[in-house]
């Protein structure tokens, strides 16, 4: 494993690989980690995509990547990507693929597809050990067909399918637990509002073997209800305010990146976001947040 | 070298041994396991180079097989019945790649009712997936028909995948005297795939498999498929030419048995064909001018051929063993489609289901279909489809169905007796 070289801000790359003018809405927290993650990725690399927003990305005859893409469908990017990689490890070994011209095997997806019909397909993936990156933009619902609420939606939020006066019923699947119980080489979560937070990451996943499996947690204006131009802060608060933990899971254990020590209370996050604001208008529900504050609490009490 | 006798299942494992397969994404299903289970093997002990993974799924496999296709390697693989389903997203989707493979189907009857016997709404199902499909009749030509599948694949005019189909148990399970080609022989008819721009590499940058927008780049893609399918008919005609220069065996696009002479003919698929033979050598003993139109090539269509063996006879017997529920066979819904208006088309074509599940088609019963036909052909008049089904076998579900009523009336005691719709119909109304 190589040594970590981007330690500062100013080691982040400034390339900007992914080419602009994609149909993806303004503001997007997806878009915003994929332009960071494609900077120290580079462009050998091929993605392997599923149903989602970014199928969006490759529309015929146009790509932002300076390298290779492949959709697939919803339910089996990752066995796309274990065709791909198998191929190309079998074109390596019968010497009509020169090491040089090799690739890195990128899944992005959605969280819909994540945890949901995706799950068995990347669960079998790490079974097997493959040798990929696994990169899931989490917008907390199905954000390509208009917010439906999938099993990443949080507690309480609005989506066009929880829309009654309590919001979402269910709580946020634990993907990063689910992902690491199967002992991969690397699991992660990041977020594009901490850049250096994110390029150590992906720099790390990278240069490890194995399943290297990371979940960017996307804020999003149109599913989430905000101004494109607080993406980055409402990415900022969900970390600030402990909903977003940034970890990484590595060599059998859970270590946090960011320990928001004086954490700030959730209410600062949930009130910039239309997807809440039946938390605090007409009425106020403070037993609602109440709830969600006392589940970010009792995450952080086991942490520190 | 002498024949072998082979299961219809070691035969395909064969034929993809000899095509000398880089990839084999894999999932087990019965009556197909057999097939897997011969590669896993031979690729385990070193005899068979290549590589095998087993996918959680054949969602998963097809995926994993056209994403390999599409890097650019010889990629095989092999299902049966509800896989075939449970990957039919994806069959459009890597035939929409067009990425060339072959794809060995062990025809089993779909769900629900669950069962393991042969029958062909299966692969059928499959028809408009963009899969190319070539039916097989016995073993030996499971195995040629996979060396001919890669060659079509592959062929530069088609690039699409291939499905070769078998009937599960019937041929699956059956063992036969096959002829094994010798590898290098095969290696002359069958080089190793040039995926010319079918790749990713680092050095060359490709999207495939990217959105459209709009309904005009989306037909043009569809036509282009479409289009590339229809040349399989000169390709497959050419290079079954080959195969018989080398190989000595004739595998034509549609088989004719008896036909030149032949007053009416059976027309079907599969290896159920083989006992339309039979039932057409015993006809002719009784001096019945009969014979059999068995297309091997069932994608694309050939029309001409089909055409052309049927044109000027009295009459064609299609048998399906398969059912549009709601509409009746396929085959001859497809057959009458490419026959109307075409000169020469026989007046009379009649329909009859058969051979659901494994059920077996008599000779009585072949003998019955004539019959029927032949008085059709008098009269002029067409009788509607028939489902085929004997009064030995109505007892039998009768006897099943006691029973069930009666562990009905056991476990559930004062419920009173219930009815099933013919029973009903059988019980006056009050």
């Amino acid at each position: 494993m190589s040594e970590q070289r981007i330690n500062r801000m100013k080691d982040l790359p400034s390339t900007h690989l992914l080419g602009t003018g994609t149909p993806m809405c303004s503001g997007c927290g997806g878009l915003e980690a994929l332009h960071q993650i494609y900077d120290v990725l580079g462009e050998k690399t091929v993605f392997v995509n599923a149903a989602g927003c970014m199928t969006l990305l490759s529309v015929y005859p146009f790509t932002p990547f300076r390298g290779s893409w492949l959709y697939t469908a919803m339910a089996s990017a990752p066995a796309g990507a274990q065709g791909v990689r198998d191929a190309l490890d079998i074109l390596l070994q019968q010497g009509r693929l020169r090491p040089e011209e090799d690739l890195d095997v990128v899944v992005l997806t959605g969280d819909g597809s994540a945890n949901g019909m995706g799950l068995s397909a990347t669960s079998a993936a790490m079974d097997r050990n493959l040798d990929f990156l696994y990169i899931c933009y989490d917008n907390e619902g199905y954000g390509n067909t208009g917010q439906q609420s999938s099993s990443a939606t949080p507690h309480a939020a609005i989506t066009s399918t929880s829309g009654g006066s309590c919001g979402y019923p269910g709580y946020k699947k634990d993907l990063f637990s689910i992902w690491a119980a199967h002992g991969p080489a690397y699991v992660a979560t990041v977020i594009g509002s901490e850049p250096l937070d994110l390029a150590r990451k992906i720099e790390k996943a990278r240069d490890l073997q194995g399943s290297r499996m990371i979940i960017a947690l996307a804020p999003c204006p149109t599913g989430w209800g905000y101004d494109p131009k607080d993406s980055v802060e409402i990415g900022r608060l969900a970390v600030k305010t402990g909903i977003w933990p940034l970890k990484e899971y590595i060599d059998g254990q859970v270590v946090h990146t960011r320990i928001p020590h004086e954490r700030a209370h959730v209410e600062d996050y949930l009130r910039l976001q239309g997807r809440f604001a039946h938390l605090f208008t007409p009425q106020a529900d403070p037993a609602i947040v109440a709830d969600i504050q006392a589940r970010v609490d009792s995450y952080w009490d086991k942490v520190v | 070298m002498p024949p072998k006798l082979l299961t219809g299942n070691a035969a395909a494992a064969w034929g993809a041994r000899l095509a000398a397969v880089d990839y084999v994404p894999a999932f087990p299903i019965t009556p197909q396991t057999e097939i897997i289970e011969i590669l896993g093997a031979w690729l385990d002990s070193g005899e068979m180079p290549g590589r095998m993974v087993t996918l959680e799924s054949e969602h998963s496999m097809i995926t994993a097989a056209g994403a390999a296709a599409a890097t650019g390697v010889r990629v095989f693989s092999a299902t049966s019945s509800q896989g075939l389903l449970y990957a039919m997203e994806m069959l459009y989707t890597v035939a929409g790649w067009r990425a060339p493979f072959v794809l060995v189907n062990v025809s089993r009857g779909l769900s629900a009712p669950i069962t393991l016997e042969a029958d062909h709404n299966d692969v059928l199902a499959a028809r408009d997936s963009g899969f190319l499909q070539l039916h097989c009749a016995d073993c030996q030509e499971v195995l040629d028909s996979v060396l001919l599948a890669y060659r079509l694949a592959e062929d530069p005019l088609i690039r699409l995948p291939v499905l070769v189909n078998l009937d599960g148990f019937y041929l699956s399970f059956t063992r036969e005297p096959v002829s094994l080609p010798e590898a290098e022989a095969v290696r002359g008819f069958l080089p190793p795939f040039d995926p010319r721009d079918i790749r990713f590499a680092a050095n060359a940058p490709a999207s495939q498999a990217v959105a459209v927008l709009g309904g005009g780049p989306y037909s043009y893609f569809r036509y282009e498929a479409h289009l590339a399918a229809l040349n399989g008919v000169a390709v497959y005609e050419r290079v079954a030419a080959e195969f018989n220069t080398l190989f000595g065996r004739q595998r034509d696009a549609v088989e004719c048995y008896k036909t030149i002479d032949a007053e009416i003919v059976f027309y079907m698929i599969g290896s159920f064909s083989t006992k339309a033979r039979e039932a057409v050598d015993r006809l002719r003993d009784a001096g019945q001018k009969v014979g059999l139109v068995r297309p091997r090539l069932l994608r694309p269509f050939p029309a001409g051929h089909v055409l052309t063996a049927v044109a000027g006879k009295q009459g064609i017997i299609v048998i399906d063993q398969n059912l549009s529920i709601g509409l009746g066979g396929i085959l001859y819904t497809e057959l009458l489609a490419s026959l109307y208006d075409k000169p020469g088309a026989p007046p009379v074509v009649t329909s009859f289901i058969g051979g659901l599940g494994g059920r077996d088609i008599s000779p009585q019963e072949f003998y019955h279909m004539l019959t029927i036909t032949r008085q059709a052909i008098a009269s002029g008049s067409v009788p509607p489809p028939r489902l085929l089904y004997t009064a030995g076998e109505l007892r039998e579900i009768r006897k099943l169905q006691a029973i069930a009523q009666v562990e009905r009336e056991e476990t559930a005691p004062g419920q009173g007796p219930i009815r099933d719709s013919n029973t009903a119909q059988e019980t006056p109304r009050e």
